[in-house]
């Protein structure tokens, strides 16, 4: 009824070719509201860009100038722990900023290792997470449809239980009466048990368990996209499969290589939880060190300073990955 | 713009003792129960331009992707050039393909696409320069050996693939759909530089269509596939003029088909009652046939005359001709398509060229007319 009413109207209207009233419009709430946004200059389009953004202020930027405002003041026995960066005093008002924080980053190796060795430590377990996590995604992705639900189900299923659960889980594995060497030593493969726990290597083990999903889903749904044909055309012009491998499916891949070594390496760099729980306590990573700054030194300034060096750490990496990902997207 | 064809006399398959360079042989293809190409056997011979004709689910596309080696024969054997293809991994065959979504590499340039198959047979760098310079001018793309497949149109897509397909010089070319993906001015245009490319360098083409017009135009012979079996093979007049069966007169082109019962079978004419048409069909040469026999007559549209006046009886016993109502007409330009309804309620298919401009005295709507043929115009058909 109403629908043809309007259709009566919008043909009275090409007959007389009289620009259609506003009245005329359906009268829906959201429709007032436009009007009224656009009658001060908002679009929709505006707002929903706004929304993001808006959160991006208040839990991202803001927080962050806080923690760059406490890295260039002077750590004190107050609370909060630190002095003012603005103070004033008889009517004039004094601003210090203290560049000591940034300046002993730079002096002290204890965090220059710290840094080096969270990077050695991301960087490794980052290639390691690739070697096995793409084998597994190809399989996957080349599985038959019922077998790949399957499988991605069981990809993702670790993330149901609690992270430090499974990181506990790890320790009952890898001590020295725990089940690998419990298992080795009743097949009389080793005398002693080896130690596992406290070393670099159960790190490694950690990080690459906890975060191969990472590597993982970004592969998957890169190869799954793969053509079947162009792996055919390859093969019909002479490939044999590791040849059509290397000169096809690897090159086409590479998005999904730099996404999943992203996801894996960003979070390695300031993983706390796994090196304090599986790695020794001379175990330098930065995020421990950061931990250790702010809750056994409460040098707040001083980890904040850390905690932005760390930023800026992540960032440059993230900006090189980005520009090869754009290079390779482009080139496509 | 057909491939001339090989001269009469030069026909391998006509020649019985001609060695084919493809040979199938009772080759059956099953995925699960259900049977995608049964107990085809196939011989294609040096230089053809052979065409799989056949719709969806025909089993056209798996017979290529076997000669491919992309999949393998549940039973029989395939031979290419003498060889059994058993187990023959699709890298090691004399054979390329050229896909219907052409495949390229969306990371290669147009060079590096078409020096793929070079470059994998360890040839140096120079001669592949020169061999890929060779094959883009021979699909015309000089000057395009830098771009990315992205950059180029469909139709130069389509000729990169070709020459990709052509680079390592394949003793057989598999062409899967090739024109599938043109719009129909650049599809004509393509078939016949395809047939003259193939001309040029006197490959062997097998071509899977499901475009009965681009298999009558491109091949040396046609193979209808229907329901994973070859209904037909034969040349493409064959194909059309003497179908085998119901199936292939009615897939190919258009036919009026009628069905009727032998009453006279005599070594040089046959008499067919057809109660489905309303009068009796004259056929002017022997049938392999028995008397009572169920068959059926098949007629080309464009073999049926029209005319006003009840034509003099040509064949005995007032056969070949029927009156009828002329109840629609299409006009195409080229030709006229008159929809003649029968008095028994059946429907004829006539069609006449307009070979004179604007005929004012042209057959139109609502007319009585006769329609006659002559006595070897129709098929009969058993099957």
């Amino acid at each position: 009824m109403g629908e043809l009413e309007q259709l009566r109207r919008l043909g009275a209207g090409l007959v007389t070719a009289a620009p259609p009233l506003a009245a005329d419009l359906p009268r829906r709430p959201w429709t007032f509201i436009q009007r009224w946004l656009a009658a001060l200059g908002i679009s929709g389009r505006a707002l929903v860009i706004a929304a993001p953004a808006l959160w991006l202020t208040i839990f991202f930027l803001i927080p962050l100038a806080i923690v760059f405002q406490v890295s260039l003041s002077q750590s004190a026995i107050r609370i909060p722990p630190y002095d003012p960066l603005i103070t004033s005093d008889e009517g004039t008002v004094q601003m210090t900023l203290h560049l000591s924080n940034f300046i002993r980053l730079f002096e002290d190796p204890l965090y220059i290792n710290a840094y080096l060795n969270s990077l050695k430590i991301a960087a490794i377990s980052t290639i390691f997470a690739l070697l096995i996590g793409y084998p597994m995604a190809y399989f996957i992705a080349r599985s038959s449809d019922r077998w790949r639900n399957i499988l991605l189900m069981l990809v993702i299923l670790p993330f149901w239980s609690s992270f430090l659960l499974r990181v506990y889980a790890w320790i009952g594995m890898l001590k020295n009466e725990g089940i690998i060497n419990n298992v080795l030593q009743g097949l009389g493969l080793i005398g002693a048990p080896i130690q596992f726990l406290q070393t670099d290597f159960a790190v490694y083990i950690g990080i690459v368990y906890t975060y191969l999903p990472f590597m993982i889903l970004p592969l998957y749904t890169n190869l799954v996209k793969l053509d079947d044909s162009l792996l055919e055309a390859s093969a019909d012009l002479g490939s044999r499969p590791w040849q059509t491998f290397i000169s096809v499916t690897l090159p086409l891949s590479i998005p999904g290589i730099v996404a999943g070594s992203m996801l894996v390496f960003i979070p390695a760099i300031g993983e706390y939880v796994i090196p304090s729980l599986l790695g020794g306590s001379g175990f330098l990573m930065i995020g421990r060190v950061l931990f250790d700054e702010f809750f056994s030194n409460r040098d707040w300034p001083m980890a904040s300073a850390l905690a932005f060096a760390m930023l800026i750490v992540v960032v440059v990496p993230i900006m090189f990955l980005q520009n090869a990902q754009n290079a390779v997207v482009s080139r496509k | 713009m057909a491939k001339k064809p090989i001269a009469a006399d030069t026909r391998p398959w006509r020649d019985p003792a001609a060695r084919p360079f493809v040979r199938i042989r009772h080759v059956t293809k099953k995925f699960g129960d259900i049977s995608a190409v049964h107990d085809v056997s196939l011989d294609i011979y040096q230089g053809e331009l052979f065409c799989l004709l056949g719709g969806s689910g025909s089993g056209k596309s798996t017979l290529l992707r076997m000669l491919a080696g992309f999949e393998e024969p549940t039973a029989g054997t395939i031979e290419i050039d003498g060889q059994d293809m058993a187990g023959v991994p699709p890298y090691h065959r004399p054979v390329n393909m050229m896909f219907q979504s052409y495949a390229l590499f969306p990371h290669m340039t147009v060079e590096q696409n078409v020096g793929y198959g070079l470059k994998r047979e360890n040839m140096p760098p120079r001669q592949i320069a020169e061999r890929v310079a060779e094959l883009l001018k021979l699909v015309k793309l000089e000057g395009y050996g830098q771009r990315k497949p992205n950059q180029l149109s469909g139709g130069q897509r389509q000729r990169v693939a070709l020459a990709r397909a052509l680079a390592k010089q394949p003793k057989l070319l598999l062409l899967d759909e090739p024109l599938g993906a043109l719009d129909k001015k650049l599809r004509e245009e393509t078939q016949f530089e395809l047939v003259k490319i193939q001309e040029t360098l006197g490959v062997t083409f097998v071509v899977v269509t499901h475009d009965q017009e681009e298999a009558m135009s491109l091949a040396t012979r046609i193979g209808v596939m229907n329901l994973g079996e070859i209904a037909m093979i034969g040349e493409p007049t064959e194909i059309y003029e003497f179908p085998n069966s119901r199936f292939v007169a009615n897939f190919i082109g258009s036919a009026n088909m009628f069905e009727g019962v032998v009453v006279e079978d005599e070594p040089d004419h046959v008499r067919i009652r057809s109660a489905d048409l309303g009068t009796d069909i004259y056929v002017g040469h022997g049938v392999d046939c028995a008397p009572d026999q169920i068959l059926w007559w098949a007629i080309r549209p464009e073999k049926i005359m029209l005319t006003r006046e009840r034509p003099a009886a040509a064949d005995p016993g007032d056969a070949n001709v029927i009156k009828g109502f002329v109840e629609d007409i299409a006009y195409l330009g080229d030709m006229t398509v008159y929809q003649v309804k029968l008095d028994n309620g059946k429907y004829m298919r006539v069609t006449k060229t307009n070979s004179r401009r604007g005929d004012p005295d042209a057959i139109s709507w609502d007319e009585t007319v006769w329609a006659s043929w002559s006595n070897s115009a129709g098929s009969v058909l058993v099957s």
